[in-house]
């Protein structure tokens, strides 16, 4: 391979060397990680701030008037602010914290959704969407006798706009949408999807768990009603999540749990909750995961999203180009506009089985159904074999996968 | 860069030939309409879904059984395996065995003749072609799926079998 292909690599080469986990050997290789759709790498940035909290700064927030709980609170308040502006939303109060974006789509179906609808209403989603912005719509729809309708994709894993259009009719009360499909790496037009939407008066929830590592997100400008992610996804800790809310909404809702912190007054006759974003925190909050998640922020802020998205675009470019010319294999998801992920079959050899070969490679994919049943369904198919980038990951690390495939295939020759 | 590294050997154990013949020519692949006692065996994490169904005869002997669904090589590999073994036998041989092999193939433990309570005849052999997961904690689980649904089939369990 001449230097000049090998181009993409060497403007991560200084990123990747942030994320010390992945200076290691497994199973006597060199580690090649190729799973952060399930779970992003933490740079040394995040792990300091986490361990530097814990160490110096540990106290629980917004109820101490000693100095650590002001330190805990400035910090963890920091972050709020800093996620704001990462996403631009227009106020700090629209930024609420949660354990992932599960719970943020759970927290909206049950707050938002569930008190205002019933039977003859609909919520609208597409076949790309992961189980967690399935399963929450369809509970609520047990709950209150609304309908789940499905939004088809064509056979590349692209969503059918016409068809999505052609649904959005007036008794949909909330289109839920991912940004990037996780299972396919499919980047929907949501800017444009939630343009028609707003024209037809219908409310737009956007899973943006693998949009935002990814590329710049403003959900001012994609004019959404809500954006749901998870810290993990975006090189911070697990039990994070965000749920962005446009601000009139989220002051209309309904606490989704009770306890403490979320409330201002409490008598055994009645409760006045507190303000937003707090009347939605109730509980001790994953102080230090916040924390670190304001640190993996201030990290991508620093590597700047629009590098990052610029070169991942080349480094899939590129994987796409190498996993195509491997023999037997099948991509799955095809789309023209795609991010971060690629999903494939190699010959006859079941998903697991090549996730075992090429763990024994040293090499770290996912395999399975990815949390899209009804996606491998549509396709006929089980599971896939997925390999997903970050920023960290460069082109040895796709020749390193296509080489172990070859390995694969001499097993199962 | 290392891309050529070999396959260890752990790998070429876990899918030595026996094994990937069973995977990819399923003995005993199919519905069994007059089944007698059928359970499923699912693993909720990869999905795998298998089927055995059993026609267990009066004096019970089990005079046919099959299986379908889908899996990894293992998980439809061990399955084809156990038709094999159990197809023919008593119903309290079939029990005999299954424990032997679950505790074969989950603590590592060894059926060998003389310590134990299933003699080693030539079928037991053929399971030993499924000792390679023992170094794969992961894939354990796709080894023995089709044995917990003989259980559940065994017992007619009303409810699928899971590994977890």
């Amino acid at each position: 391979m001449t230097q000049a292909q090998r181009q993409p690599s060497a403007a991560a080469a200084d990123w990747r060397k942030d994320f010390p986990i992945l200076d290691q050997s497994v199973n006597g290789q060199p580690l090649v990680y190729l799973d952060s759709a399930a779970s992003a790498q933490q740079p040394a940035t995040v792990i300091d701030a986490v361990a530097r909290y814990q160490r110096e700064d540990h106290a629980n927030v917004h109820r101490g008037v000693h100095t650590l709980s002001h330190r805990a609170t400035d910090a963890y308040e920091g972050a709020r602010d800093k996620i704001r502006e990462f996403i631009n939303a227009a106020d700090r109060s629209e930024i609420v914290f949660t354990s992932g974006t599960t719970e943020s789509i759970n927290l909206v179906a049950q707050s938002f959704c569930r008190p205002r609808i019933g039977s003859g209403d609909k919520i609208l989603i597409t076949h790309l969407e992961h189980h967690a912005n399935i399963v929450p719509w369809q509970l609520v729809c047990e709950q209150t006798g609304a309908e789940l309708i499905v939004a088809p994709i064509d056979d590349h894993g692209q969503l059918e706009l016409e068809s999505l259009r052609l649904m959005m009719t007036s008794d949909v009360f909330l289109l839920a949408i991912g940004h990037v499909s996780n299972a396919l790496g499919t980047v929907n037009p949501v800017k444009e999807i939630i343009a028609y939407a707003k024209q037809r008066g219908i409310p737009v929830l956007v899973d943006g768990a693998q949009g935002v590592p990814h590329m710049p997100v403003n959900v001012q400008d994609l004019d959404c009603d809500f954006y749901a992610f998870s810290g993990h996804k975006m090189f911070g800790p697990t039990g994070t999540g965000v749920l962005y809310g446009r601000e009139t909404l989220l002051d209309a809702m309904p606490p989704y749990q009770g306890g403490g912190d979320m409330i201002l007054e409490v008598s055994f006759e009645s409760t006045i909750y507190n303000e937003l974003p707090y009347k939605f925190e109730a509980g001790t909050p994953n102080i230090s995961g916040v924390i670190g998640l304001g640190a993996a922020i201030d990290y991508l802020q620093s590597a700047d999203m629009q590098r990052i998205a610029a070169y991942e675009s080349e480094l899939h470019e590129y994987m796409l180009l190498q996993l195509g010319g491997v023999d037997d294999i099948r991509l799955i998801g095809t789309a023209a506009n795609k991010a971060g992920v690629q999903s494939f079959l190699l010959g006859d050899i079941h998903s697991h089985d090549l996730g075992t070969i090429l763990d024994h490679q040293g090499i770290a994919i996912r395999t399975g159904h990815h949390c899209a049943m009804p996606l491998m369904t549509r396709f006929g198919i089980s599971g896939t074999a997925r390999a997903s980038l970050a920023f960290y990951n460069n082109t040895d690390d796709v020749d390193r996968l296509v080489a172990a495939l070859a390995k694969a295939r001499q097993v199962f020759r | 860069m290392n891309g050529h590294a070999a396959v260890t050997d752990d790998v070429l154990d876990l899918y030595r030939e026996l094994i990937l013949d069973h995977a990819r020519n399923p003995r005993h692949f199919g519905r069994l309409d007059n089944a007698t006692h059928t359970a499923q065996g699912i693993n909720p994490l990869c999905g795998d879904k298998l089927c055995v169904y059993l026609f267990i005869d009066d004096n019970k002997h089990i005079e046919a059984i099959s299986f379908d669904g889908s899996g990894c090589a293992i998980s439809v590999a061990s399955a084809s395996l156990l038709t094999d073994t159990i197809i023919g036998l008593s119903v309290e041989r079939a029990e005999t065995i299954l424990s032997a092999v679950t505790r074969r193939l989950i603590r590592g433990g060894s059926v060998e003749p003389g310590n134990i309570d299933v003699e080693l005849d030539e079928s037991l052999d053929k399971i030993k072609a499924l000792d390679g997961v023992r170094e794969f904690p992961s894939r354990v689980k796709c080894a023995t799926l089709a044995w917990h649904a003989l259980r559940s089939a065994l017992r007619q369990d009303a409810n699928p079998a899971t590994t977890e």
